[in-house]
């Protein structure tokens, strides 16, 4: 008979595993970590009560502005007691609820629309639906509803009528400028190359600069654009060129066999392109464009220097108010949340979307 | 495989690939040459009417308006073409600093996010998705708006080191008095720079013959401190200083970093860096871990494992991207003119208004920056060849 006796099990030193062992892992391995550590715990622990006694014991919510002036703390008043200049800007007080439905369809619409399954023609006539109710609303005139001039848009519905349209109209802008990069024709190609690499070559400024005090002279006499709408353009124009590159990297990814099965079918340099190129390219540089999203969503904000209102500038003219003035920095950590929350949306968006990709790409590994 | 066609069947010329493609040409090239003509005549009714000169005339005539900082002699009696000359080198300054600092922030959050630390890979992380979601445009109002409101004025001027004076019309410190011996050391400081070099080079070739190492930093450290410190002894040692002082509502003497600046340079670098921290990061991680792996069975301590294994093949996957992060910090300078720092744009803006003749000074903007980009992507593109594989 064999002997049963259970050999004890000998279990991790306690220094190993648990919280102990997570922190020696973590935290104080080796003499220098252990240091660093420990700087970094003395200088959070320094900060964060004075952060905290800043911004949420000392500070004031909804008083006015001479009262701030008293307050040891923050002054988060210059945000809730201009809440509405600053969102919606010089958009007459009374229907300031149109940009508002609107910005809710939009946003609505574009949370909808992320998957991809639900893409399909139904979808885009709502789209093309939405987007004019959309305009109804910010412009007026029909239906009883009050014309407002584009002059008066402002604050957070001019930053994304800005962005949504800038990115709508870029990207085929730019699929075009790529392949007519990619394209065998000199002409084509040699003015697609020079256009692309001058865009990209100057800051965004210059563009708006052009738009504004450039675009007046290129027009004949007596015929005006306004600002919203050239500024407009110059956005588009500038975004354009970067994401014809980008889309030139997915081109240039494909497979040259691609190519050649395509044109043995038979099929014309449109059918090509259409059913067989491009729906594989542009998949593949969605997160690169989704980056480029992102930063023509950013740089809206630059409409600033050609004084349009978006709401970094509402902003900035409630700061220049003598009752609001000293308060930049609640202000603007306001506005800087409401950029982060997008962008970092879009770009957890794009990751998504990478890693769907990646499994499709690879059906046999799992 | 037209001539083909054509052989033995009738293809009209209509159907011809190549004959097409002419045609596509033809029809593309007179439709962008139509529009340039057409917007070509209308600016010039215009300006005809409006009565705006046209040509670069005005660079001669004088400028009438003052600029903040200035890197050579400047006065509102100048020319436009001076004044312009001003705003390149503002913009040059505040790129070139910026480009270097932020590359050194950038590659140090970029370790940093890969530490073993988990509170220093948390907080590299964190820094990264912070800067990099906001507008930089935002960013540089903050700062500014930080520079105006938390420092006090220069009569309550903050004083942390003896001599040097922040207040909300920016830092203040002392420099040495002129001398002639400031130029020779820096003369010294450059041919100390060439020393350093050639001994480098040295160096290295000993070691590829011989395999000792030679201590080149603590040698070209001693170099480049050694020689400057020769050159003042000699000299005469002289310790004079212009220290500011404090007269009437600001100071007098001294040096003066303006908050403008401080808050472009502040802004441009830390939100850079956070960009390419992602870029040096995404570098690091390409390398595969069996080179970490390889460096440190042979002995290798941690910080030579990257020094001399990771990163110098990590720079290769480095370089491109980050070339193009230093342009966007060039491009992105141009934001100076929401703070009113005199860069280029700014200068040019101003022209633009005084004069009006806004065709010629945008196609100024865009040229002056077009040579930047096309000069820095020179630069890399050779340090790029430089540091590729040498396949023995």
């Amino acid at each position: 008979m064999a002997e049963t006796t259970q050999i004890e099990e000998i279990k991790p030193p306690v220094t190993d595993v648990g919280v102990i062992g997570w922190l020696r892992q973590h935290l104080f391995n080796g003499l220098f970590n252990s240091i660093a550590t420990i700087l970094i715990l003395g200088f959070l622990i320094k900060l964060i009560p004075q952060f905290i006694q800043w911004a949420f014991i000392d500070s004031v919510w909804f008083t006015s502005g001479q009262e701030c002036h008293q307050a040891a703390g923050a002054c988060w008043s210059v945000i809730t007691q201009n809440i509405r200049f600053t969102i919606f800007g010089y958009f007459p007080y009374e229907h300031q609820w149109r940009p508002l439905v609107a910005m809710i369809i939009l946003v609505g619409m574009l949370v909808y629309s992320r998957e991809w399954n639900r893409w399909n023609k139904r979808l885009g006539y709502a789209w093309i639906f939405a987007l004019l109710v959309m305009g109804l609303l910010m412009k007026g005139g029909l239906f009883g509803l009050v014309p407002v001039e584009s002059t008066k848009w402002s604050g957070l519905p001019l930053t994304l009528l800005l962005s949504f349209f800038g990115i709508l109209a870029s990207y085929p802008l730019g699929v075009v400028l790529a392949l007519g990069r990619q394209s065998q024709m000199p002409i084509i190609k040699s003015l697609c190359v020079v256009y692309i690499e001058m865009i990209r070559g100057v800051p965004l400024i210059t563009m708006l600069f052009m738009s504004s005090v450039m675009f007046p002279l290129f027009l004949p006499e007596g015929v005006t654009i306004d600002k919203v709408l050239r500024a407009q353009a110059a956005i588009i124009l500038f975004t354009a060129a970067y994401i014809a590159e980008v889309v030139r990297g997915g081109l240039q990814a494909m497979d040259r066999g691609q190519y050649e099965a395509a044109e043995s079918l038979g099929l014309n340099y449109f059918q090509m392109m259409r059913m067989i190129i491009l729906p594989q390219a542009l998949k593949i540089v969605i997160p690169p464009t989704v980056g480029i999203l992102i930063s023509a969503f950013k740089d809206t904000s630059l409409v600033v220097i050609i004084a349009l209102y978006d709401i970094l500038n509402t902003t900035k003219s409630i700061l220049s108010e003598p009752e609001w003035t000293g308060f930049s920095t609640e202000a603007y950590i306001f506005i800087a949340m409401i950029y982060y929350v997008c962008c970092f949306s879009m770009s957890k968006y794009s990751r998504r979307i990478e890693k769907q990709l990646e499994y499709k790409h690879t059906p046999n590994q799992e | 495989m037209s001539s083909e066609q054509n052989s033995n069947a009738k293809t009209y010329f209509w159907n011809d690939e190549k004959t097409r493609a002419i045609l596509y040409q033809i029809v593309t090239a007179a439709f962008v040459a139509f529009i340039g003509y057409y917007l070509i005549s209308n600016v010039q009714t215009n300006m005809e009417k409006q009565s705006i000169a046209s040509g670069f005339g005005f660079i001669e005539k004088e400028a009438a308006f003052e600029i903040g900082e200035s890197l050579i002699e400047y006065s509102a009696a100048d020319t436009y073409g001076r004044a312009l000359l001003v705003g390149v080198l503002n913009t040059l300054k505040v790129s070139l600093i910026g480009m270097i600092l932020t590359t050194i922030l950038g590659t140090f959050i970029g370790v940093c996010t890969l530490s073993t630390n988990w509170l220093i890979s948390k907080i590299g992380t964190m820094y990264v998705e912070l800067f990099q979601n906001i507008p930089v445009l935002l960013q540089l109002f903050f700062f500014y708006a930080l520079f105006y409101e938390i420092f006090p004025a220069p009569r309550q001027a903050l004083n942390p080191i003896t001599g040097v004076f922040i207040t909300n019309r920016g830092i203040d410190f002392p420099v040495p008095a002129s001398d002639p011996v400031w130029g020779y050391i820096g003369l010294a400081f450059v041919a100390a720079c060439i020393v350093i070099w050639l001994v480098r080079r040295w160096a290295v070739k000993r070691q590829e013959r011989s395999g000792q190492q030679f201590p080149t930093f603590w040698v070209g450290l001693g170099i480049l401190l050694g020689l400057p410190l020769l050159t003042w002894i000699v000299n005469g040692a002289p310790t004079e200083m212009d220290v500011p002082v404090l007269k009437g509502f600001n100071f007098q003497g001294g040096r003066n970093i303006s908050p403008e600046f401080s808050a472009l340079l502040i802004g441009l670098v830390l939100y850079t860096a956070s960009f390419i921290a992602q870029i040096v990061r995404a570098g690091i991680q390409s390398i595969s871990h069996g080179q970490t792996e390889a460096a440190m069975s042979i002995g290798l301590k941690p910080g030579l494992v990257l020094k001399l294994v990771i990163f110098p093949q990590a720079l290769r996957v480095i370089v491109p991207p980050l070339t193009s992060q230093l342009l966007n910090l060039t491009k992105n300078s141009s934001l100076a003119v929401a703070i009113g720092f005199p860069d280029f744009v700014q200068v040019a803006g101003t022209t633009i208004n005084q004069t009006g003749q806004a065709v010629e000074g945008v196609a100024m903007m865009m040229v002056v920056y077009l040579t930047f980009s096309l000069l820095t992507s020179a630069f890399m593109n050779w340090y790029n060849k430089k540091i590729k594989i040498v396949e023995r």
